[in-house]
């Protein structure tokens, strides 16, 4: 769809984020391109989360810049107009508890929009089957919904608005193989018919395979490598070869051929 | 589609029959900050069509997203026919594909909403709440009865008293309540004095005041400043706390370590607030003496030594005990419907915050009532 392939819809550059002493990443550089899914990949407390929620602008690095569709995320005013052209899937879903499934769809509708009441609602049914959910389950509250169920009905307030960027924190934590494939698969369907841009943090081997164009790692405070799958597994790096190579990283490659 | 922030072509749609077609020709950018401008449009166009055979021109389309899709794919849909191939009559670079998945997740015929009889929904809920809270209390009743046996068990086995827990909610729950509460009470004792300052004066028996101040403060405000203290703020503590500790799962499992919930959790709340009630009454009395002295001094000069003489003449000490007896009570009932609030959340942030308030509104409620229950009770025993 986009004239430039390779324009980048995420930038960050020098990017540095501590806690007092404790310094996460360090002059870190990263580029989402448009069109693409981008996995995140790093061993536990190497910030990966950090880095999403630094490039969402809910935190404040030490220092660097981040450009996302072109906006400035730390500052609120260049921000402004950015959360109707993404949309964020956070680990645990994050749905409005005090809200049905519908509601909690329709609410990014009612903020962004002026759409009359009963196309929202058509368009928030729409999009709770586009998540993979029955109709019914629109009128249940978050509370009532098993763990898959309830990623995909945060899938669907992602979706809301049309986004061109989307979001994702572990979408297959949590999940048992069979779900996870299966919202693998939903990812990857959604972004090729909408054309989406994807940036998703995964432990997920599978997922790394199925679904992800490039993946990057996260190791020693800044993005060690980003590559097609297949050439990062061959890197030289220590982390990185126990994590592809080691004992169920081997049986995930060995299934998917080498 | 790559420059989302330029300017939008004005959305619209015309239509055209050919040789029994409806020729369906969008125009501009049906994208969905375009869409309130042309949806009445496009319901009324849907019955206009209704089911003559339908065609999509889209060579005069610009861009399209999925709620464009949606509202577009719509004015042919009805319930006769839910899901058909659309035609079309030239390419665009992703229409098809997105009104083809549009089409594929809606719903189209929406089961009409159950109709609703105002009178019939207002008897429900009155009887429904009445249930409810005869229910209430006959639960309450019932976990009163099994604290009461824990306590039983726990007074057999004294190793398994929780003493550290007991001195934490006595400190948490009393010793740090104690200036909030006799602060209250000193306003109120001060509040009565004026009362009866005013009062009492124009019938020229302005030193009844004293009796006055002593009397209510000693067999009422003390007591309940206290009372109302405990069940706003150690009350909702204990529902809060307890609900927390349950929605995060710690309350599972401490059942599955083999631990009484009702020995760790209930048990030490309760014996600290009815221990520490009645020391929390005794400071709310005093205080709210002082705070009546201090105003009858200001206002009709009478010397604090006159005020205790005259309550000690005047007063008797059963007041004092009528008072102060109520204290255990309410503590008891306070914190035990504090608990029990708190092991009824379930394990979302909205039943958190239902529980919290019913306890709050039973505490009180249930205070009162006793109180009035206590007033009876008095006056048959002529105290």
């Amino acid at each position: 769809m986009s004239a430039d392939p390779h324009q980048n819809i995420i930038e960050v550059r020098n990017l540095t984020n501590a806690f007092g002493p404790h310094v996460v990443h360090q002059n870190l550089d990263l580029d989402v391109r448009r069109g693409e899914v981008l996995g995140l990949v790093g061993g536990s407390g190497t910030g990966k989360s950090v880095l999403m929620n630094t490039i969402l602008g809910l935190r404040k690095p030490q220092g660097g810049q981040i450009r996302v569709l072109g906006h400035d995320t730390q500052s609120p005013s260049s921000r402004r107009g950015l959360e109707s052209r993404w949309g964020v899937l956070f680990q645990n879903g994050a749905l409005f508890s005090s809200l049905t499934v519908k509601e909690n769809v329709i609410l990014p509708l009612r903020e962004h929009t002026r759409l009359p009441e009963k196309l929202m609602s058509e368009l928030a049914d729409m999009k709770i089957m586009l998540a993979g959910l029955e109709a019914d389950a629109g009128v249940k509250r978050p509370s009532e919904l098993s763990g898959g169920m309830l990623k995909r009905a945060a899938l669907a307030r992602a979706l809301a608005l049309d986004p061109e960027l989307l979001f994702f924190d572990e979408p297959t934590s949590g999940l048992d193989p069979i779900s996870a494939a299966a919202f693998d698969e939903l990812i990857g369907q959604l972004q090729s018919t909408l054309d989406l841009s994807v940036f998703m943090i995964t432990h997920d081997l599978d997922s790394l395979y199925a679904i992800c164009d490039r993946v990057a790692v996260l190791a020693d405070k800044k993005v060690e490598i980003v590559a097609p799958v297949k050439d990062v597994v061959k890197s030289e790096h220590p982390w990185i070869q126990a994590y592809f190579h080691g004992k169920r990283g081997r049986s995930v490659i060995g299934d998917s051929g080498k | 589609m790559a420059a989302k922030q330029k300017q939008s072509e004005p959305i619209g749609i015309f239509l055209d029959r050919k040789d029994g077609h409806v020729v369906l020709v969008p125009a501009g950018d049906w994208v969905m900050d375009n869409l309130a401008a042309i949806d009445k449009d496009l319901r009324d166009l849907e019955e206009e069509i209704g089911t003559s055979p339908a065609v999509f021109d889209v060579r005069g389309l610009g861009r399209i997203d999925l709620a464009g899709a949606f509202v577009l794919g719509r004015t042919v849909r009805s319930c006769e026919r839910p899901h058909m191939e659309f035609q079309y009559i030239g390419k665009h670079s992703i229409a098809q594909k997105l009104m083809a998945e549009a089409d594929a997740n809606s719903e189209v015929c929406p089961l009409p909403p159950p109709p609703r009889n105002l009178l019939d929904e207002v008897l429900t809920r009155s009887g429904r709440a009445v249930m409810r809270a005869l229910d209430e209390g006959v639960q309450t009743a019932a976990f009163l009865g099994q604290l009461l046996m824990t306590f039983g068990r726990v007074l057999t086995h004294p190793r398994r008293m929780r003493w550290n827990a007991i001195v934490n909610v006595a400190e948490e729950a009393g010793v740090n309540a104690l200036p909030i509460i006799a602060l209250l009470a000193f306003f109120i004792g001060a509040v009565v004095a004026f009362l009866g300052a005013n009062l009492l004066t124009r019938f020229g028996a302005s030193l009844f005041t004293v009796d006055l101040v002593a009397l209510a403060v000693l067999r009422e405000f003390g007591v309940m400043m206290m009372a109302l203290i405990l069940a706003g703020r150690s009350n909702s503590a204990f529902t809060a706390h307890i609900g927390a500790m349950k929605m995060r799962q710690e309350i599972d499992a401490m059942q599955v370590l083999g631990m009484d919930t009702f020995e760790v959790l209930v048990l030490p709340r309760v014996i600290a607030c009815v221990v520490m009630a009645p020391v929390l009454a005794f400071a709310a009395t005093i205080a709210g003496l002082i705070g009546g002295g201090l105003v009858t001094w200001a206002v009709l000069d009478v010397s604090p030594t006159l005020f205790v003489s005259r309550m000690q003449e005047n007063v008797p000490l059963v007041h004092f005990w009528v008072g102060i007896a109520k204290a255990p009570v309410f503590a008891l009932a306070i914190s035990i419907i504090g608990c029990r609030q708190g092991l009824l959340v379930e394990g979302n942030v909205q039943s958190l915050g239902e529980r919290t308030t019913a306890s709050v509104v039973q505490a009180l409620f249930t205070v009162i009532f006793i109180d009035a229950v206590f007033a009876m009770v008095y006056l048959e025993l002529g105290l």
